[in-house]
């Protein structure tokens, strides 16, 4: 059940950076000439999206077990150990067990998503990802009547993670989605960045990215994936509840107590970037409101 | 050691002032100039922002160690602190344009954010600490306020430990870099309560 979301570009060959970003202004053009305005609305509003370059999402990353500072990630993340991994599917599933990464990768189409990435700091990016859907991975293993939830775990490293070292959070790093929003085609594990394998800093090898959220709910380096009926704990939220929530939808309205989320930072712009507006849901309210039909979403921040 | 503090104290005494102006200027520029050209990462606001931040911070730890320096060590760098302090002034208020400026952008954010975030509401008063006795700075000051003049000059020690709680508070989790300097300001504070009693308690030997 895989391409239940279309993005511009589903092209799932390899591609250079050069020659993918060459191919995007080429498939801009011929679509325009064509008119294929038919592709939804999740694809028009892909239509402006230019993606950073990798230099910027490769070497500003927020990946706490290698350090705080943003550069900590691309100098530190080398040490981490990728092959083997394993991913333990556990809790309200058929098929619980240890899933060899390369056996997911078998079973699992690739696709190419460009998203909008807005961190809780409020400066932003856009990255052209390439991952398969999570509800392909959940569906794998099966998932149970019942469960409610999706919990995730960070790989706990301390001899690889020099990070680990600091009560920054509770280690190891946790994450959840209700069962919904995990399903969600939008909602994908990301393995690569510009056609190549990601990189450690990134979150390497597979990584969740749900793209209407705050990027710490994107959890990296996945070893750990439980259903269950219950809201499972979250990192960030457990470090101080009054400022991140159990959902951390993007949402301009609802400010952090510290700092407003109504407009960004884009990066990659220089020392004299503009400010931009945020979007609800970081620009995909048409696919994802739904999903919050009736909730308070100030209380539910 | 007493001749080393010597050495250093004579040295000290013969040195211009003028050139730690300069010598604390030449960054100002030259973290501006590194922003401009990828010299300070992905996110060159925030850089240089923090850098500048940060400058001022450890400028403030300077001016406030003079005093200890010479006291138990002897060493007499006195005529240099205005330098520093006047210095310190210059960083926070480069640290607060680059916000204002280049990161909040809007005039009535910035207004918006001073009033509403407190992490923010105390890092602009550490910066009114400044102001007077940035203004205060020089001979002529010095002379007309007299004894006024000394009083005047302890908010130093209120945009300290301002400019340390504003560190604390804007990072995200527990972070060890602020703690530090506070820990060091603090230590710094402590070290000038009048009361001996206070003084032993808190700083052992």
């Amino acid at each position: 059940m895989a391409n239940r979301w279309i993005n511009r570009l589903t092209d799932k060959d390899v591609t250079d950076e050069a020659q993918y970003l060459n191919r995007r202004q080429i498939m801009g053009g011929a679509m325009a000439g064509l008119g294929l305005a038919g592709l939804g609305q999740g694809a028009s509003a892909q239509e402006a999206l230019t993606p950073n370059d990798y230099e910027d999402i490769t070497q500003y990353n927020n990946y706490y077990e290698f350090g705080t500072g943003k550069g900590d990630p691309v100098k530190y993340a080398g040490s981490l150990t990728t092959t083997p991994w394993t991913v333990s599917i556990e809790g309200m599933v058929d098929k619980p067990g240890d899933y060899a990464f390369e056996d997911i990768m078998k079973a699992m189409t690739i696709e190419e998503r460009i998203y909008r990435l807005r961190c809780v700091e409020a400066w932003s990016m856009v990255v052209p990802w390439n991952g398969f859907e999570l509800a392909d991975l959940l569906n794998m293993a099966g998932v149970q009547a019942g469960a409610k939830y999706v919990a995730f775990e960070t790989a706990y490293r301390p001899e690889e993670m020099p990070g680990l070292r600091f009560p920054v959070l509770e280690w190891p790093y946790v994450e959840g989605l209700r069962l919904d929003e995990a399903m969600h085609p939008l909602t994908i594990m990301a393995t690569g960045i510009y056609g190549k394998d990601i990189p450690n800093q990134n979150g390497a090898p597979l990584r969740l990215v749900v793209p209407w959220k705050y990027g710490y709910k994107s959890i990296k380096s996945v070893v750990r994936i439980t259903l269950t009926d219950k809201q499972p704990p979250t990192s960030w939220n457990r470090a101080a509840p009054r400022e991140y929530g159990f959902y951390s939808n993007v949402n301009p309205d609802v400010s952090h107590p510290r700092w407003s989320q109504a407009d960004e930072r884009p990066l990659g712009a220089g020392l004299f970037a503009r400010r931009q507006p945020t979007l609800m849901f970081n620009g995909y309210e048409e696919e994802v409101a739904g999903l919050y039909e009736g909730m308070d979403l100030t209380a539910n921040f | 050691m007493t001749g080393l503090i010597d050495t250093l104290n004579s040295l000290a005494r013969r040195l211009p002032v003028w050139p730690v102006y300069l010598i604390l200027a030449v960054p100002i520029p030259w973290f501006f100039y590194q922003g401009l050209n990828g010299g300070l990462g992905r996110d060159p606001v925030k850089g240089l922002e923090h850098l500048y931040g940060l400058w001022a911070l450890r400028l403030l730890i300077a001016g406030l160690i003079i005093t200890p320096l010479r006291r138990e060590l002897g060493l007499n760098l006195l005529r240099f602190r205005r330098a520093i302090g006047v210095m310190t002034f210059i960083y926070v208020l480069a640290h607060l344009m680059v916000w204002a400026v280049l990161d909040v952008q809007t005039l009535s954010r910035v207004w918006a954010d001073i009033l509403k975030r407190p992490y923010i509401t105390i890092g602009m008063a550490g910066f009114l600490c400044l102001v007077p006795l940035a203004a205060t700075s020089n001979n002529w000051s010095l002379r007309k306020l007299g004894a006024r003049w000394r009083k005047l000059h302890r908010l130093t020690y209120a945009a300290a430990l301002l400019a340390s709680l504003h560190f604390i508070w804007l990072a995200k989790g527990f972070q060890l870099e602020p703690l530090v300097y506070a820990a060091v300001i603090l230590a710094l504070l402590v070290y000038r309560m009048p009361h001996k009693r206070i003084r032993r308690r808190f700083l052992p030997g």
